[in-house]
This record gives structure tokens, sequence and C-alpha cells, in this order.
């Protein structure tokens, strides 16, 4: 995994969320999850590509139920995007790159 | 632009079969695989939403759909085919070479002497209210993707064939209950998932019930079934709703321009000649009948065999 993607836990989430400089990308995943595994490497190409804009941050559902319940995640992948701590965008499913990077470009 | 002499649309057990095959017949074939997407239309096609496959042979021990198209991919890459991860977005086969767009450009990004379309088909939706607003808010069309979250709950199954039981049956791993709704009295579904349903204390079963509603405002919390005897409506309060009622098959790029059945499937009359000569069909974009990893793979054959030799026969 690219050293730019910050791995969340339920204990973790809050703080980084917060205290993020930039907009945070989080990437609701599990390891069963298909779909998952399909933009796991497009978002480690957005972390190096897109670092100065926004970052990125994964957590699997699995073990972190508690953040999951708390942002209603009921689909994986789910994307959401933090802006100063709130949720400004919510992308449901797997995309090819240039239509995810389209989407959180726009709500950046 | 490139030239290939073959290119294969499409990237499930069908395309990736034709695709070893004419890579070791030496026709460097060019696949078109698709892309990233939570829908069957992706990579790897449906098998990429499936779990555990146990009637394929040579596989004993099962293993999962995904693993499966990854062997079948590797073997293809193998073999030399190139493998691109992009989407077909327009296809021309009204004269030859065929050409095929990749992107928005007025040129196209690729011309072929040979197609073999392997685009498969996708999962058909109930097309009633509230099922678009309530997607991914309870409402699913991947169990596996989502199964999960459904710790706890009581959820339904819309349809009655294989897939719908596998789906019912992955599901009561994490739900409390899981009600398989059927508009008919009996299941389409083969024996063996028919027996596990029946067995499985999880699963019941609504029979004679046509959906006419996903209810729920901003998450699902029940369905309005109508019994198809007695015309009478009832709620089934779930809060979960997976839907596996059947398929449709991936024709748009070929619209117009190739014979279908009536039925919408691309006709094949032997093996997998389409009306238009030099245009392949494989798969699910051309079965409603059997629709098997296997089948599909096996069709994936005929095609590369069929192109093999046309391709032969034209000097090409």
């Amino acid at each position: 995994m690219s050293d730019k993607i910050t791995t969340l836990t339920d204990a973790t989430f809050d703080e980084v969320v917060r205290s993020s400089d930039k907009p945070l990308l989080v990437d609701f995943w599990a390891e069963w999850c298909g779909p998952c595994k399909m933009i796991a490497p497009i978002l480690e190409e957005l972390a190096d590509e897109q670092a100065e804009k926004f970052a990125i941050g994964k957590l699997d559902v699995d073990s972190n139920v508690a953040t999951a319940t708390k942002y209603s995640v009921m689909s994986i992948p789910t994307l959401l995007l933090f802006k100063d701590g709130e949720v400004v965008a919510r992308l449901v499913g797997a995309k090819p790159k240039g239509a995810l990077l389209q989407e959180i470009t726009a709500n950046l | 632009m490139t030239h290939t002499r073959v290119l294969i649309v499409g990237s499930g057990p069908a395309g990736l079969t034709a695709a070893i095959y004419t890579a070791r017949a030496q026709l460097s074939p060019l696949v078109i695989e698709g892309e990233p997407s939570s829908t069957t239309d992706q990579p790897g096609g449906q098998l990429m939403l499936t779990t555990d496959i146990e009637n394929f042979p040579g596989f004993p021990e099962a293993l999962t759909g995904p693993e499966l198209m990854a062997r079948m991919r590797e073997q293809a890459a193998r073999f030399g085919a190139e493998l691109r991860v992009s989407k077909v977005q327009r296809l021309d086969v009204t004269s030859r070479p065929f050409r095929a767009w990749l992107t928005d450009d007025e040129e196209p990004s690729v011309t072929a002497d040979a197609v073999i379309l392997a685009t498969g088909a996708r999962s058909l939706m109930m097309g009633v209210p509230g099922e678009e607003r309530l997607l991914s808010h309870g409402l699913s069309t991947c169990a596996t993707c989502d199964g999960f979250f459904f710790r706890g709950h009581d959820i339904a199954v819309v349809g009655g064939g294989d897939s719908a039981l596998e789906e019912a049956l992955f599901l009561t791993r994490f739900a409390s209950s899981v009600t398989v709704v059927h508009r008919r009295d009996a299941l389409r579904a083969s024996k063996i998932m028919q027996e596990r349903a029946f067995a499985n204390e999880k699963i019941t079963f609504a029979w004679n019930s046509q959906v006419l509603e996903v209810l729920g405002e901003d998450r699902v919390n029940g369905l309005r079934l109508r019994d198809t005897v007695s015309g009478e409506e009832r709620t089934l309060a779930v809060t979960g709703v997976f839907v596996a009622i059947g398929h449709i098959p991936n024709t748009t790029l070929v619209a117009g321009s190739v014979e279908l059945e009536e039925n919408g499937y691309v006709r094949t009359g032997l093996g997998s000649f389409t009306s238009v000569e030099g245009l392949f069909a494989a798969g699910d974009v051309q079965d409603h009948v059997y629709r098997q990893a296997i089948t599909s793979a096996g069709s994936g054959c005929v095609a590369a065999i069929d192109a093999e030799r046309w391709l032969e026969a034209q000097g090409l």
C-alpha cells in the first residue's frame, strides 16, 4: 500500500478526520469485497498524483463496524469525502479512475 | 490507432477463453476487459460478484468467482493476449475491418479483422417505486459486497433461480432471517440449491408474491407485496432487500447491426457465427438457456476456433 494512504480505525477515525489539513477521502472497504479490490490500485495512484489536493484514508469495515455504522455505510466500496470534519460527498460503488476523480474534484 | 486480427470485447469466462485459444493460435488477440464498477459490467464479468464456485470442473475444492477469473486472465496473458482495462464505447461492424472506439474521439481506437463479442448479461432490476431511491440504502444487487451490513437483520431476496438461492444462502451467514420472495409457487433453481435452501432454517419463502414497492424513507423498512393468486396486498417487514430476478444481454454495442433473437439475445447459428460475417458471439450475450461459467467458457472456445478458421479462409 502507498505510504501516502493512512489506515484508519474506530479508535483513530475522529482524530484523523478532524486534524487533516487537506480534504480527506476515506475508502470504506473489506477484504471479501471484489469491487473494493478493483478500486484499490486506483486509490493508490490518486494518493500519489493528487497528494497536493486531498489525502486518502482507508477503513476496513470488518474490524471497524462502529464507524461504518455511524456513517450509514451499507454498501462497499463507499468513499466519503471529508472537509473540515464534515462529509461533503458520498460515492458508492466502484467506478473507473476518471469518473472517481471527477466526482471528488467537483466536491473539493 | 491499433490494428488487431482478433478483438475480443468482454472478459468473463467466454472472452478470456476465446483469448486463451486465439492467443495460442498466434492471433495476438486484444481483449477490451471493461472498467471497474460494482455491477456485473466489470472486468471478469458476473462471476466477480459470486462467492464459491463448486461446479467448475477441475476445482473439486471450490474456488471463488474472482479467483477463477484471475486465473483465466493470467492464463490468457501467459500466451500473449493483450488485455486492456477499458470499455468499448462504440463498435462499427457494418464494414470491414471493424472499428472500435475506446474514447469519445472521432478516430477509432482499434480496427479488427474479426470481433468476438463476449459482453455478457447484466442483472435486471424490478422497476418498482422505491427501488432506485433505496439502492445502497438497504437495497442491493450484490450480496457478496453488502451482506456484511445486514448482520442481525431480517431481509428479503427477490427471485427464484440459482442466483437468488445462492444469495439467500450466503446471506444467512449474517441475517437473522431471509425471506425468498418469488412470483410463482415453485423455484426455477437447480435441485441441489433448492434442497440447501429448504434445509436452512433461516430461510422462508413468500410464494406467489409480486413486489409492488420498496418501502422506506432513507432506509429500507419493507416490501409491499401482492399475492398473485388472491390479489391481496401485504407488507413484508424487512430492512434489507437483495434483487436477483434475472438478466438481460448487453447488446447495446451491436444494436441495429446484428440479428437478435426475439428476447434480445444475439442470434448465433452454427457455432458462434452471427448474422454479420467476421463477428462472432460467445457467452451470455447469446445464451439465455444454460448461462454457466463452463458453458460460457466452452462457447468462448467455439468462437475462437470459428474466428481462427474464418480468418484463415479469408487469407487474413
